[in-house]
Formats: structure tokens, C-alpha cells, sequence
């Protein structure tokens, strides 16, 4: 062992058996975990305990600056800096302003959703050290694959491989760092 | 055990045919792009669609350099083409995201194989349709003065206008839309970077992709913000339409202030974005082979739809008519009579109802339905109809208004004529660039759909085939 490692990897076939060994991961008390999938698997954040994530609170306050926004910039145009009198309307003319500041809405929450998502992930990573297992390319088309990082405090080479070994895995790659 | 085979098909039809594994999804889709010589029709294609492109750049570059009178619009008739034009591209880009948004929501699954070109669609057609209103203004190179900036003439947007709505509204309709296609294509970018061979694919497709790399905690974020997004984008459509229909009915013309507006123009949205799909996805799944993503039963369903939304829109011309007769107001009185029968442009009004009434009655028949021939010749029929209908709105309620002496005929130039057909060349161009370097289906959504996808429960209560055996259990004991 001449590189430093990040973790241990194991490659699955199928979704069930990677669920079925990231529920014996965590039971075994591994925190510092992750697994990769093609696709979306929903069943994975209880068996990993994965916590639900802050984004929708995050989308919410994006979408009320937006409306702030919207409604504040032109109370400040229209009743503040430059009134001026359009087909009679009062210089605050709420129903008037109401389509700006819903598309402000829906804008500002959009943007808050996706550079959220983003940003939580920690994306763009252009390098990640799973990327050096030449095998970890097939987690885009058919692989599945469960990674245990060298800093969880439960982490012994010899034991962890021996652990991971015998979990159904196709086979268990050291992540060189 | 084929009955229960064929109980099953009929419970949960299959949204993939064929015998697929999660490796040949993505090889069959991804090799579009990557490995297949590109084949001689995408050459001619794109050859035909990028010259048409040209012509629309000749006209711009033309009309920049002297000034939109070279256009036929003219007093009473100032909006012609260009909002014709504006409010059809804007409208076919609305099943779009229809079909990403509202039928995610409604957890229809079958938009999973058509959602990615659909997307694409909506975004390229927004592209020609921010052409016209910009190029309208005149001095296309201070666009920007419609955004609200503090600027040295201490002047500010007005607001309460409805064209100050359709700026926001737009605006934020393209860039929403862009939004979601990318985040869509995020992971399909990640597969395409592991497949590649050229270096530079990789290059381009790795730095897209952003180091996706599947990662649990990442999907779960990944889906949260993609259903959001959905949650998002269904009242933007809505509301983008219905801003557009209100730059007609906030004013006081005959034929356009009517309250059935919004409502109205959304369903005829979406009903000619359908019918663009449809024209584009026959014969891409022809030409790529893509029936077993894109099924049958795909284009049965977009044809419902069509029909469904097809009949809102009838019903609005009904009550076009019928608003117009029961105000008994005289002006409002005389646009109708003048738009159907008395006026000089009776014709493209009959021709509206032929292409957008008549024609969709065939879809109540499963031989028409059923037809690839028919829907794509429908969805022509079709597209034609819904640019007459913003025809019809426009030049018969602008040409003859309260004064008679301000009446007048509108003709289209050469130069109106030349920039349509332009853009239907440029929005060509940039579906066939699509077509070749990005994935048209979504791999990591129909991977989603394959049996082999789903993860199987050691205990789970009330399983696929225990519903089909106690569904079998029933028919037999009838």
C-alpha cells in the first residue's frame, strides 16, 4: 500500500443488492459512506440514512426575496422615484403589479432550486477520487456501486475490506486517493 | 400464464418495448450521439434547415439597416406578423414544459422518453419567438432599456403595462426552461463522459456534466430540486400564456377585450405545442429507431391530448362568437359579423375552423388515432390552423375599428414572409444540432422504468403479482 487511500468501493449488479448492503453499512455502524447509482433510487436514503435536505426551505426563501423583489421595485419606481399617473390608476396599483412580481417569484425560486442543489452537492467536482477505479465508469450505465471512506472512525483496512467482502459484492477496489 | 401476462400488459402497460437492460438504454440512446456515423439525412436535413436559417439572417441584417417598414404592418394594422409570429413560437414551446412540469407532477410516466426533445423544443422555439417583439421595437441594440436599471434619463419601465408583463413573463419562462433542461441533462451528460472515446468529447461532455457521479446524497438533492423545479414551472407556463393573451384583452378592441382570453390562449398553447411534438418525434423515432422508448401508445396519448385541448379552443371560438353577439355592443357586434362573414378576410377565418375544428374531429376515431401517417398530417393541419387563429385575432380586429376612416387592409411583405419562414429555418438548424450532439431521451429516466431498475422489497405487502393473480382470481370466478 505505497498511495494513500481514500476508501473502499464495492461494485453491486443489481439495485437490491446495493440497498440490501448499505442497510448492513450502516448497521454495522459506518457513517462516512456513499453510495452511486445510475438512477435515482429512492430506497437508498433510509437504508444509508441520508436526511432529508434543506433545499425546499431554501427555494422558499428564494421565491419570497423574488416576490419582495418584484413588489418592492416597483413600489419604489411607480409611487417613489417617478410617479406618474397611467389610465388612472392609483400610483400603488397592486393588480397591475402583480405579474412582475410572480415571475420575480417563480425566477428567484428557480434559481435558488438548481445553484441550491448544486451548491449543497458540492458540484462542479471536476475530480473526485472514485473517478480513479476504471470499474466506477459503469456507475453511469449499469453498476452500482458503495463506497466506505478511510475517515470514518470504524475504518480498519484489513477489516473493513473483509466486512465489505462479504456483502454479495462483485468485487471491492482500494479508491486511490 | 399468458393471461396473466396479458392481465399485466393491460394493468401496467410497458413504457419501454423490446427486451432493454439498463446498458443497452444507454448505449442504444447514447450512440446517437457518440458512435453512429452520422447518417446522410442529417446532412440534408440540416443543409436545408440552415439555409432557410440564412434567409432569416439577411432579413434581420437588412431590416436593422433600414427600419421596419420594410415590414407590411402599418397603421391600423401596427401588429402584424411579428406578434403573430411571437405569440405561435411562444405557444408551441408551452408543451414543452407541459410535458417536463405538469405531467411530472401528475406522475404520468410516459413523458419520461419524450420530455428531453420536448424541452428542447420549448426552448428553441422561445428563441424565435424573442426575435420578433425585439426586432419590432425598432432599435433592436437598446432592448435593454425594457429592463428596469437605474439609467442617467432618471426614466423607469412602466409597469402596469401588459408588454412590460410579456418582458418579465418571458423572460423568466426562457430562462426557467433552460434551467430545467440543463439539470435534466446533468446526469445523461455523466454517461455520455464515461462512454466517450474521442478525447474531446470527454473533455466537453465532462466539464457539462460538472463531476456528476451518482452519488446517493447527490440524487436525493438532485430530485428534490428537479420536482421543485416542476412545482415551479407549472404555474409559469400558465401564467407566461396568459400574460401573452392580456397585451390583447387589457385593451379596449373590439375582438380582443374578452375575458375568455387567458384560458383560451393556454389551451391553444398547448394544443399546438402537441402537435409540434408530434411532428418532431415521428420521425425521429423513425429515423434513430427509437420505437421502443418512444411507443405506440406515445403517440395515441399525444394524440388525446391534442384532441382534448383541441376542443377548449373550439369552445373559445364559440365563445368568441357568442360574447360578441350577447354584449350588444355595435362594435363588438360588427367585429364579429365582420371576422366571419362581412369582412374581407372571412376566408382565413373559415380556414381557421377547417384546420383547427374540423380536422382534430378525426382523432375521436382509433384509425386516425392510431395512424402514424394521419397524427403527423393532423399535427400539420394543425399548426397551420393555430397560426390562422392569432392570424384572425390580430389583422380582422386592428383593420376595421371604431372609425371607418382609419380603415385599411394589411398585407404581408415579402420581408414578413422571409422572416417566418426564416425562423422556422433557424429553429430547424438548432433541433438538428440537438439531434446530433445531446442525448434526445432522457437514459437515467427510462433506466428508471425497466424492471431491473426496481429494487425488490423481501417483504413487501401487496406485490405486482399479487395483484395480478387476485385481479385473474376475480375474472375467473365471474
Amino acid at each position: 500500500m505505497d498511495n494513500k487511500i481514500y476508501g473502499l468501493l464495492a461494485e453491486f449488479d443489481t439495485p437490491t443488492q446495493l440497498v440490501e448492503a448499505a442497510r448492513k453499512v450502516r448497521d454495522a455502524g459506518y457513517k462516512k459512506t456513499d453510495a452511486f447509482s445510475p438512477f435515482p433510487l429512492h430506497e437508498i436514503d433510509e437504508a444509508l440514512g441520508i436526511k432529508r435536505s434543506i433545499l425546499p426551505f431554501l427555494v422558499l426563501g428564494g421565491g419570497i426575496i423574488g416576490l419582495l423583489t418584484g413588489l418592492g421595485l416597483q413600489y419604489f419606481v411607480h409611487v417613489y422615484d417617478y410617479p406618474i399617473i397611467v389610465g388612472g390608476r392609483p400610483f400603488f396599483s397592486l393588480p397591475s403589479f402583480i405579474p412582475p412580481s410572480y415571475e420575480l417569484t417563480i425566477l428567484l425560486a428557480a434559481f435558488t432550486a438548481v445553484l441550491g442543489m448544486l451548491a449543497l452537492n458540492g458540484l462542479p467536482q471536476p475530480y473526485h477520487p472514485v473517478f480513479n477505479v476504471p470499474r466506477f465508469a459503469l456507475a453511469s450505465r449499469e453498476k452500482f456501486f458503495l463506497l466506505i471512506e478511510t475517515k470514518d472512525a470504524k475504518f480498519d483496512y484489513d477489516e473493513t475490506r473483509n466486512f465489505m467482502q462479504n456483502l454479495n459484492a462483485q468485487e471491492v477496489f482500494d479508491v486511490e486517493e | 400464464m399468458q393471461e396473466t401476462k396479458n392481465i399485466e400488459r393491460r394493468l401496467f402497460p410497458p413504457m419501454v418495448e423490446g427486451e432493454h437492460t439498463l446498458a443497452s438504454v444507454s448505449d442504444k440512446i447514447g450512440d446517437v450521439t457518440l458512435n453512429k456515423k452520422t447518417p446522410f439525412h442529417w446532412f440534408i436535413g440540416f443543409g436545408i434547415a440552415f439555409l432557410i436559417a440564412q434567409m432569416l439572417l439577411f432579413t434581420i441584417v437588412y431590416l436593422v439597416v433600414t427600419g421596419i417598414g420594410i415590414w407590411g404592418n402599418n397603421v391600423p394594422v401596427g401588429w402584424a406578423f411579428d406578434i403573430i409570429n411571437f405569440v405561435w413560437w411562444i405557444g408551441i414551446g408551452h408543451a414543452g414544459t407541459l410535458i417536463s412540469a405538469i405531467l411530472l407532477l401528475l406522475n404520468q410516466k410516459w413523458r419520461t422518453s419524450i420530455n428531453r426533445f420536448a424541452e428542447a423544443m420549448t426552448l428553441f422555439a422561445v428563441a424565435c419567438a424573442g426575435l420578433f417583439p425585439l426586432l419590432h421595437t425598432g432599435r433592436p441594440w437598446l432592448a435593454y432599456w425594457l429592463f428596469p436599471y437605474p439609467n442617467t434619463m432618471g426614466m423607469w419601465p412602466q409597469f402596469r403595462s401588459p408588454l412590460m408583463w410579456d418582458v418579465f413573463a418571458v423572460s423568466t419562462y426562457a430562462t426557467v426552461s433552460l434551467l430545467f433542461w440543463y439539470v435534466g441533462l446533468i446526469p445523461d451528460l455523466a454517461t455520455l463522459r464515461d462512454r466517450a472515446k474521442n478525447k474531446y468529447f470527454r473533455l466537453v461532455y465532462g466539464l457539462l456534466s460538472m463531476g456528476w457521479r451518482g452519488s446517493a446524497r447527490h440524487w436525493h438533492r438532485y430530485e428534490i430540486a428537479y420536482l421543485l423545479l416542476a412545482g415551479l414551472s407549472t404555474p409559469l407556463v400558465l401564467s407566461v400564456h396568459s400574460i401573452v393573451s392580456l397585451d390583447f384583452s387589457v385593451a379596449q378592441l373590439p375582438g380582443w377585450h374578452a375575458t375568455i382570453f387567458p384560458p383560451y390562449f393556454v389551451a391553444g398553447a398547448i394544443f399546438a405545442g402537441f402537435a409540434m411534438v408530434l411532428i418532431l418525434c415521428i420521425p425521429l423515432r423513425n429515423w434513430y429507431k427509437m420505437q421502443d422508448f418512444i411507443t405506440h401508445r406515445h403517440l395515441v396519448l399525444m394524440g388525446k391530448v391534442m384532441l382534448a385541448t383541441g376542443l377548449i379552443v373550439c369552445y373559445g371560438y364559440a365563445m368568441e362568437a357568442f360574447f360578441g353577439w350577447y354584449s350588444a355592443n355595435q362594435y363588438e357586434v360588427f367585429m364579429i359579423k365582420n371576422r366571419i362573414w362581412n369582412g374581407p378576410y372571412w376566408w382565413s377565418y373559415w380556414l381557421l375552423i377547417l384546420c383547427n375544428g374540423l380536422s382534430i374531429q378525426l382523432l375521436w376515431f382509433k384509425r386516425f388515432r392510431e395512424s402514424e401517417f394521419w397524427l403527423f398530417l393532423i399535427s400539420i393541419v394543425v399548426s397551420v390552423g393555430m397560426w390562422l387563429e392569432r392570424f384572425v385575432i390580430i389583422v380582422t380586429s386592428l383593420h376595421r375599428d371604431f372609425l371607418p376612416s382609419s380603415w385599411a387592409m394589411y398585407s404581408p411583405t415579402v420581408f414578413d414572409w422571409s422572416m417566418f419562414i426564416g425562423t422556422i429555418g433557424f429553429f430547424f438548424t438548432l433541433i438538428y444540432l440537438f439531434v446530433r450532439f445531446l442525448p434526445i431521451i432522457s437514459i437515467f429516466e427510462v433506466r428508471t422504468l425497466l424492471p431491473e431498475a426496481q429494487v425488490e422489497h423481501a417483504h413487501e405487502p401487496f406485490s405486482h403479482t399479487e395483484k395480478v393473480n387476485e385481479i385473474q382470481g376475480t375474472e375467473d370466478r365471474a
